[in-house]
């Protein structure tokens, strides 16, 4: 019998892993139930309780359906331009020397001392938020796809060009396909840096969206709603990120 | 490709980086003093460096970058204490390894920054809420590095140590941690980076004091020209911190 259920978990770790969940939600439940002031913190089964009536309260809804939004537009919109750009460097070895310093510059910089200034130029609105997750998303994109094309053999591009393939050709046939794999590992990595982005803009801005109800249910001390909010967002994060993961490895497989 | 044509190629691309500052620099000029554009919107570059000059003559950062400083080095110390030693345990066996590992890497894929309120609300606006901030989000890289380092070592190189008789000690100074260390390491700089940023970046949108905190008090202020000045200082003592720790890291690997 001992040595059966040694064997299962053996070979389910998974099972193991979700004990030592189940585990810190209860530690953290009884922590918030009996020792810690519920000025602070709730236990877990009061948020879960409370997730309707968040989702009840005036304004709550739109504002997280307009951070999707913001997301879903900041990740198109720095995919586009940073494929475009990764490309554009990418391609021409001179491009690529002239200009990744810049970009690596660029890249290394802390985005965030010029949230500010995205707030002055673009209002406190949607577009603040989305042109920043695009400054996030964009530069993991660039140098990936750099990177991915700088990886091509150049036996390929030399026998392809020898057999006659036309500029397009050699775009379409040989280059595509040898990016597919760092495109989507760039993906990720700018659904990653778009979420940073958005959701840092979301929470600088305390009048509207996000930031707003934080900040609210933080000062009226409401600590249900708020792990209730943060929970949602949590498991929007986790669905997006989620979904550029599945998509990346459905097609990285293609070799 | 033969070596003249070689430097002329890098003499060309340092040219045109060269060309593309210089551009920059006199559209933002021209901008602001032919084209009218607000000084609200965009300071003038003269400007802009006068108080660039004045912020680093006066010395009135002292205190900000203080906060910060201290802030970043609690967090970091704090986040490769528990990081170090959680990753180290986990490590020791490879079931450990698949309980643990799937865990922290599925945390680490949500942006721990949403969790900055909660730390408000439990720590306080001061210097607090900061550090464990940076704590939980620089704890998650260094975790990931070190289970991963610790649990690349060719198990070959182990047993072969064990069987020529080296004690725990030995097995772990000449054995382990030589083959470690690279991938720990490049995990502590980039713990190091990330903690860096939340520190930064939580003083911006919640906090009493700091550098983060002082850009956006002079952006409140609408002193342009001063907030530029003081971006371009933080991004300065960022890109300065960063290199330090690249520096660092590049020792560390060959010091064992």
């Amino acid at each position: 019998m001992n040595a059966a259920v040694q064997n299962f978990l053996g070979r389910h770790p998974g099972v193991v892993r979700l004990g030592v969940v189940v585990l810190i939600l209860i530690a953290w439940e009884s922590a918030a139930r009996w020792f810690i002031d519920p000025l602070f913190i709730a236990p877990p089964s009061r948020v879960v309780a409370s997730l309707g009536t968040v989702l009840r309260t005036p304004g709550v809804p739109a504002a997280l359906r307009l951070t999707f939004f913001e997301l879903a537009v900041a990740f198109a919109i720095a995919v586009v331009i940073g494929l475009t750009l990764g490309l554009a460097v990418g391609l021409s070895p001179f491009a690529r020397r002239s200009t990744m310093p810049i970009i690596l510059l660029l890249y290394g910089m802390p985005q965030i001392t010029i949230l500010p200034l995205f707030i002055l130029y673009f209002g406190i609105g949607a577009p603040s938020k989305i042109a920043f997750g695009v400054t996030h998303g964009i530069f993991p994109i660039i140098v990936t796809i750099v990177a991915g094309v700088q990886n091509l053999k150049p036996i390929l591009l030399t026998s392809a060009r020898s057999m006659g393939a036309s500029r397009w050709q050699i775009l379409r046939w040989v280059i595509f396909p040898h990016m597919v794999p760092s495109f989507f590992a760039g993906m990720r990595l700018a659904m990653t840096g778009v979420l940073l982005g958005v959701l840092l803009a979301e929470l600088y801005v305390s009048t509207a969206g996000i930031g707003h109800f934080t900040t609210m249910f933080t000062d009226s001390f409401d600590p249900t709603k708020l792990f209730g909010l943060i929970a949602m967002l949590a498991a929007m994060a986790i669905m997006l990120n989620e979904t550029v993961r599945r998509v990346e490895i459905r097609f990285s497989r293609w070799r | 490709m033969t070596r003249r044509a070689e430097r002329t190629q890098r003499i060309g691309s340092r040219a045109v980086q060269a060309g593309f500052l210089l551009v920059l620099l006199v559209l933002w000029y021209l901008a602001t003093n032919r084209w009218g554009v607000n000084r609200l919107l965009l300071p003038n570059p003269v400007a802009v460096w006068h108080q660039f000059v004045d912020v680093l003559r006066s010395g009135e950062y002292l205190p900000d970058l203080r906060v910060t400083l201290t802030e970043l080095a609690v967090a970091f110390v704090l986040a490769v204490t528990s990081g170090a030693l959680a990753g180290y345990f986990v490590s020791r066996t490879r079931y450990a390894i698949r309980v643990f590992e799937p865990l922290f890497a599925g945390i680490y894929s949500i942006p721990i920054i949403l969790f900055l309120p909660l730390y408000v609300l439990f720590f306080g606006l001061g210097p607090a809420s900061k550090i464990v901030l940076g704590t939980t989000i620089g704890f998650f890289p260094i975790v990931l590095s070190t289970i991963a380092g610790f649990g690349g070592v060719d198990r070959a190189l182990v047993t072969a140590a064990r069987s020529m008789g080296a004690s725990d000690y030995q097995l772990f100074r000449y054995v382990l941690m030589p083959a470690a260390l690279p991938v720990i390491l490049s995990g502590l700089r980039l713990g190091f980076t990330v903690a860096l940023l939340s520190i930064i970046g939580s003083e911006t949108i919640a906090s009493l004091a700091g550098l983060g905190h002082h850009i956006v008090e002079l952006a409140e202020g609408m002193d342009m020209a001063r907030m530029f000045a003081y971006i371009a200082f933080v991004a300065a003592i960022a890109a300065l911190l960063n290199g330090a720790v690249s520096l660092l890291e590049a020792r560390g690997s060959r010091w064992i």
